[in-house]
C-alpha cells in the first residue's frame, strides 16, 4: 500500500501498551513481568499486563537495538513472548560488615535492572555495625554504627533506596536478623542481648537476644512496628540463622527459665521459642516472613506461608534441604550455590549458571513451591571500592 | 567468645589519628561469611584504639624505629618540607620538589587548615615541628637519573623540635624516607596534626621489588597505569615490571615497526603511544621507581604477527601450511634483522638498564611440523630436542641486547633449557612447583634470581589470602651465604586474563602490600597479629590517598572511597 512505511524510515516509536499498569503501586511476589515485543515493518509494540512487565520489556528492547560500522542504529524484525521462570529473583546486600554509601546500593539498583533481578534482599544490620537510623529506637545507630554521623542510612536514605528501587520493579526486603547477628545493638538497647557467663559472674561479653525477658517482646515489637511501616513490601526476611547457644547455655536466669519451661538442655526449643513470638508479632503487623533454613531445621512452627532461604551449602546437600523444606509444604528460595563473596579464579560463573534449582526429588507440586532464589554478596571483605566487580 | 563491644562504640576519634582503627569485631559466628577460625584470631578494634601507638601505622615496618612518648605539633599552615644544609640536592632537584608537594598534599590535603586561619581556640602544649629538612649527602644526589638496582635506599629520620631532619645518601632514600614520615604524623580527635619524637634508621631488605602489569590480555589505561604507580610508592615497591605486549594484543605503538600496534593491538585507540611510555617512565621516576619493559619472545606472540609478517613460524599439516602460526621462527635471518632493529628502539625508549626479554611457555608443536624448522634440527645436529633450539634462539637475542648494553632478566624456562646466559642476566622464578629448589639451582648456578612463585596475585581465592603472601620467606632454600645474597627480590604479578580497569586496583591492593613488606622488612618481622592492625590502617589511609584498596576484614575507615 502507499502508505505503507519504507523498510528504509527510521522506525520513531516504540509504543508501550500496558494493561492494568498500576504505576504508583510497590512490585510483589505476585505480580506479573511478563511482556510481549514485537518489532515489524512500521510498527514496534511492547505490551505487557503490569508496568513491571513493561520494564523488562523495554531492558529487552534496549539490548535488541544495534549500531552498525556507519554509527547508524538499527534493529532486527523480532518477536518476543517472554516472562520469568520464577518470581523472586534477589540480590542480598550487607551493610553491616562494611558500610556502603547510597550511591553504591544506587548502582547496584541499577545493574539489577539490566539483569531482570527484581529483589533487593538488604541485610542492612548486623553484629559488626547498627547502620540503621530508626526513629524509634535513635540509640541503636547512635551506639550501634562505626560512626553515627556518617556511616548510617537516614530515614531520606532508605526512603530514596525503596522508590529508586520501585521505580525499576524492584522489591525491597529488608532482612533484621535475629535472635543471633546482634551484637552491634547492644549497645544502643541496653538489657537486650544476653549477658554471657563465666561461671557464676557475667564475663562482660554478650550473646544473642535474650529471649527470657518480656521487655525484649516489647522492643522487637515496637522497632518491628517501625520497620513494617518503613518497607511496604509484604515480606520481611527475619533472619534466625547461625544463633549461638553457648551464651545462652552460661547464662543462669536462662538455665533456670529452661527448667521451669520443661524445655531440659535442648535449646533449640529455646530458639524456638523466640521465634514463635516474634513470627506472632511479625503477623499481627500484616506482613510475611522468610527466615534462613535453620528455623526449618530447628522445628519451629512455622505459618504455612513461611518463605524459607536455602543457604547450606556442603557438597551439593542443599538440594536435599529444597526437598525437605517443599515436601514439608513450605516455598522456599535457594541461595546456597549463589554465594558471589566466595571468590575463587578464573571463570567462576559458570559453576553460578549451571545450577538447577528444580534438580531435587519432588513432585511437580513441591518445585512449584520453589519461588527463585538471590546471589549473596556477604561484606566480610566487601565496600564500595570492590562491590561492583565482584558482583558483576 | 563474644568480644566486649560496649562503650567504645561509635568512638571515632583515636589517637592513631588520620587512620581509624577499623572495628574488628569476632561475631558469635561468621559462617555465613568467612569460616570460625578465621574471625576469631583477629582482634578486636575498640581494645586496640586505647593502646594505640605510632608504628600501628607504618608499612612496610622500618627496620630500626623508636618513638618516643614526647609529641610535636604540627601547623598546615606553617610547616614545610625543605633541603637542608649541606645537601647535594636545592631548589634545583625537580624530583625532590615535585616529593615536597606531593606529600604535603598527602599529609594535610584533606585539611582545610592550610590556609593561615583564626588561632587555635585551645592551644596544645607540644611543641611545634616546623619544618622537615631533607639532607642529600652523596655528591651526586641523583636528581636527574633514573634509579637502578644499586640505587641507595636507605634513610636516616630524626623527628625533634624544632626540625626534623631527613639524612639519605641519594635522592630515592629520601623519598622513601618522605613517605615513612608522611605515615608518622596523624591527626587527634580535635583535628590537630601531631608526631611523635622519633628516630628511623632504614633500608631494604632486598633490592628489586616489583610488581607486574599485563597490558596486553586488558589494555590499562594510562590514568590506571599511573595510580598504580602512586600506591607502588605507598608501599615502596620500586620496579614496574610491564608485561606490555604479548599473544592476544600488541598496544606498544613501535616507532620502527608502526604496523604492530597498528594491526595488533585491540584497536586504534588501545595503544601506548611514545608519549604514553615516556610519560609512564618520568612518573615512576619521580617515584623511585624502575620500568622494566618485557617483550616476551619467542612465545606468547601471536599479536607481533598480525603487523608483522614472516616472523612466526608457520604451522604444517599434511605438508601443508596450516593458516595458523606459531612462537617466532628462529631459523629465518629475518627474525634476527628484525629483533636487531626492534631491540634497538626498545633499548634507547626505555632508561632502564635490564629488558625482559620473556622465555617462557615456548610451545613446541608448530616448530615441530614445520619442514625448515626440522631441517635446520638437523643441520645443527639438535636431534628432536626442541629445548635447544629454543635456546639458540634466545641466546642470539641475548647478544642483540647485550649489544646495546642493556642488562637481561629472562622466565625461568630459559635457565632450566639450559640456554648460554650472560652472567648478570637475572632469572624470575614463576613456577610453584617446589620453586625452593628452582632458587637454589638458579643462585647454585650463580645466576641473581627475582621470585615470584608464590606471589601470583591473579589467583584470587576466598578470605584474607594477603596472610600466606606475608608468610612467605624468600630466603627459605638450601643454598649457601653466597647463593642467598644472589636473590636480589621478588615481584607481586597480576596476570591480566581477568583483570583490567574496572577491577586493577582493589585486586592488587592492598594485597600486594603484603608482599611489599615481606620485601623490604627485617626476615623477623612476621606478626600476623600486628601486620593486621597496621595494613588496616594502611589500607585506610590509601584510600584517603585515592587508591580504592579493598577492605582486609570487617570494618571501616574514617575516609571511606566515593
Amino acid at each position: 500500500a502507499e502508505n505503507e512505511p519504507s523498510w528504509e524510515t527510521p522506525c520513531t516509536e516504540l509504543l508501550v501498551y500496558v494493561s492494568s499498569p498500576d504505576c504508583d503501586g510497590f512490585p510483589s511476589l505476585d505480580s506479573k513481568e511478563s511482556y510481549n515485543l514485537s518489532v515489524s515493518k512500521g510498527s514496534m509494540l511492547l505490551s505487557a499486563e503490569t508496568v513491571w512487565g513493561a520494564l523488562r520489556g523495554l531492558e529487552t528492547f534496549s539490548q535488541l537495538v544495534g549500531r552498525d560500522e556507519n554509527g547508524t542504529y538499527y534493529i532486527n524484525e523480532t518477536v518476543i513472548v517472554d516472562f520469568p521462570r520464577f518470581p523472586h529473583r534477589g540480590l542480598l546486600l550487607d551493610t553491616s560488615r562494611h558500610y556502603l554509601p547510597l550511591k553504591a546500593i544506587l548502582e547496584t539498583l541499577d545493574v539489577m535492572a539490566y539483569n531482570k533481578f527484581n529483589v533487593f534482599h538488604w541485610h542492612i544490620v548486623d553484629d559488626p555495625s547498627f547502620p540503621y537510623e530508626s526513629s524509634t529506637f535513635p540509640e541503636l545507630s547512635k551506639k550501634g554504627a562505626f560512626n553515627a554521623m556518617t556511616h548510617v542510612y537516614t530515614a531520606n536514605d532508605v526512603r530514596t533506596v525503596i522508590e529508586y528501587a520501585r521505580l525499576r520493579g524492584i522489591r525491597v526486603v529488608a532482612e533484621f536478623d535475629t535472635p543471633g547477628h546482634t551484637l552491634s545493638w547492644g549497645p544502643g538497647a541496653p538489657g537486650l542481648l544476653t549477658p554471657c557467663y563465666m561461671g557464676k559472674a557475667p564475663s562482660g561479653a554478650y550473646g544473642p537476644i535474650n529471649p527470657i525477658l518480656n521487655s525484649t517482646y516489647q522492643f522487637v515489637a515496637s522497632l518491628f512496628q517501625e520497620v513494617s511501616t518503613v518497607f511496604p513490601d509484604f515480606f520481611l526476611h527475619l533472619g534466625g540463622d547461625e544463633v549461638d547457644f553457648t551464651c545462652w547455655k552460661s547464662n543462669p536466669e536462662i538455665r533456670a527459665f529452661m527448667m521451669e519451661m520443661g524445655l531440659g538442655e535442648d535449646y533449640k526449643k529455646l530458639e524456638s521459642f523466640y521465634i514463635q513470638r516474634l513470627l506472632d508479632i511479625i503477623s499481627s503487623l500484616g506482613k510475611g516472613y522468610i527466615v534462613w533454613q535453620e528455623v526449618f531445621d530447628n522445628d519451629v512452627k512455622l505459618r504455612p506461608d513461611t518463605i524459607i532461604h536455602v543457604w547450606k551449602e556442603n557438597a551439593r546437600q542443599y538440594l536435599n534441604e529444597m526437598a525437605n523444606v517443599t515436601r514439608a509444604g513450605y516455598q522456599a528460595l535457594l541461595s546456597a550455590p549463589w554465594y558471589l563473596n566466595r571468590i575463587s579464579y578464573g571463570q567462576d560463573w559458570i559453576e553460578a549458571y549451571k545450577v538447577e534449582p528444580l534438580n531435587f526429588k519432588g513432585s511437580p507440586e513441591q518445585k512449584a513451591l520453589v519461588m527463585g532464589g538471590e546471589a549473596c554478596m556477604w561484606g566480610e571483605y566487601v565496600d564500595v571500592t570492590n562491590l561492583t566487580p565482584r558482583l558483576w | 567468645s563474644s568480644p566486649t563491644m560496649g562503650r567504645a562504640m561509635g568512638l571515632a576519634g583515636l589517637l592513631l589519628g588520620l587512620v581509624v582503627v577499623p572495628a574488628v569485631l569476632v561475631s558469635t559466628s561468621l559462617r555465613h561469611g568467612a569460616p570460625r577460625t578465621e574471625a576469631e584470631a583477629e582482634p578486636s578494634g575498640w581494645e586496640l584504639a586505647a593502646g594505640a601507638v605510632p608504628e600501628d601505622s607504618l608499612w612496610p615496618l622500618p627496620q630500626r624505629v623508636s618513638t618516643y612518648p614526647r609529641q610535636l605539633q604540627l601547623a598546615p599552615s606553617r610547616f614545610q618540607l625543605v633541603h637542608g644544609a649541606g645537601s647535594s640536592a636545592g631548589p634545583g632537584c625537580g624530583l625532590l620538589q615535585d616529593a615536597f608537594r606531593r606529600y604535603y598534599e598527602y599529609m594535610f590535603g584533606h585539611s582545610w587548615r592550610r590556609t593561615r586561619g583564626r588561632r587555635p581556640l585551645a592551644a596544645r602544649a607540644e611543641p611545634e615541628l616546623l619544618q622537615l629538612q631533607v639532607v642529600i649527602e652523596a655528591r651526586d644526589p641523583g636528581c636527574d637519573r633514573h634509579p637502578h638496582l644499586t640505587s641507595s635506599e636507605a634513610y636516616h629520620l630524626t623527628v625533634t623540635e624544632p626540625v626534623a631532619i631527613l639524612k639519605a645518601s641519594e635522592v630515592w632514600g629520601a623519598l622513601r624516607g618522605l613517605e615513612t614520615f608522611s605515615q608518622l604524623v596523624h591527626e587527634d580527635d580535635y583535628g590537630s596534626f601531631l608526631v611523635n619524637e622519633s628516630e628511623i634508621n632504614d633500608f631494604p631488605r632486598f633490592a628489586h621489588r616489583g610488581v607486574l602489569l599485563d597490558t596486553s590480555r586488558h589494555y590499562l589505561p594510562l590514568k590506571s597505569i599511573l595510580t598504580n604507580l602512586d600506591a607502588m610508592a605507598f608501599n615502596k615497591f620500586n620496579v614496574l615490571h610491564w608485561h606490555i605486549v604479548d599473544d592476544q594484543s600488541f598496544p606498544y605503538q613501535s616507532i620502527s615497526f608502526p604496523e604492530l600496534s597498528d594491526k595488533g593491538a585491540y584497536s586504534s585507540n588501545l595503544i601506548y603511544s611514545p608519549t604514553d611510555v615516556h610519560l609512564v617512565i618520568e612518573y615512576a621516576r619521580l617515584r623511585g621507581i624502575r620500568v622494566i619493559p618485557e617483550f616476551d619472545t619467542p612465545g606468547h606472540t601471536q599479536s607481533w604477527g598480525k603487523g608483522q609478517k614472516d616472523l612466526l613460524t608457520p604451522c604444517y599439516k599434511g605438508g601443508r601450511p596450516t593458516g595458523s602460526f606459531g612462537p617466532v621462527n628462529p631459523v629465518w635471518n629475518t627474525t634476527y634483522d628484525f629483533m636487531t632493529v626492534f631491540f634497538k628502539e626498545i633499548s634507547s625508549v626505555f632508561p632502564d638498564e635490564f629488558i625482559h626479554l620473556g622465555g617462557d611457555e615456548v610451545d613446541f608443536s608448530c616448530w615441530k611440523t614445520n619442514p625448515e624448522v626440522k631441517e635446520f634440527m638437523k643441520k645443527q645436529g639438535f636431534g628432536t630436542d626442541y629445548a635447544k633450539l629454543e635456546s639458540y634462539y634466545i641466546q642470539h637475542i641475548l647478544d642483540i641486547v647485550s649489544s646495546y648494553n642493556k642488562g637481561q632478566m629472562v622466565w625461568q624456562e630459559v635457565f632450566d633449557h639450559k640456554a648460554q646466559l650472560k652472567p648478570d642476566t637475572v632469572v624470575q622464578v614463576w613456577m610453584a612447583n617446589n620453586y625452593a629448589h628452582e632458587l637454589s639451582s638458579v643462585t647454585g648456578a650463580g645466576f641473581t634470581a627475582v621470585l615470584s612463585a608464590p606471589w601470583y596475585l591473579d589467583y584470587i581465592s576466598y578470605g584474607q589470602d594477603w596472610k600466606k603472601y606475608y608468610s612467605v620467606e624468600p630466603l627459605n632454600f638450601p643454598g649457601s651465604e653466597k647463593q642467598k645474597k644472589l636473590l636480589i627480590g621478588g615481584e607481586a604479578c597480576l596476570w591480566g586474563e581477568f583483570v583490567d580497569a574496572t577491577n586493577l586496583t582493589p585486586r592488587l591492593w592492598p594485597r600486594a602490600s603484603a608482599v611489599a613488606e615481606r620485601l623490604w622488612s627485617s626476615s623477623n618481622v612476621t606478626n600476623l597479629e600486628d601486620a593486621y592492625k597496621r595494613l588496616a590502617n594502611h589500607r585506610c589511609r590509601m584510600l584517603r590517598r585515592g587508591i580504592a584498596a579493598e577492605p582486609v576484614f570487617v570494618g571501616y575507615c574514617a575516609h571511606e572511597a566515593r
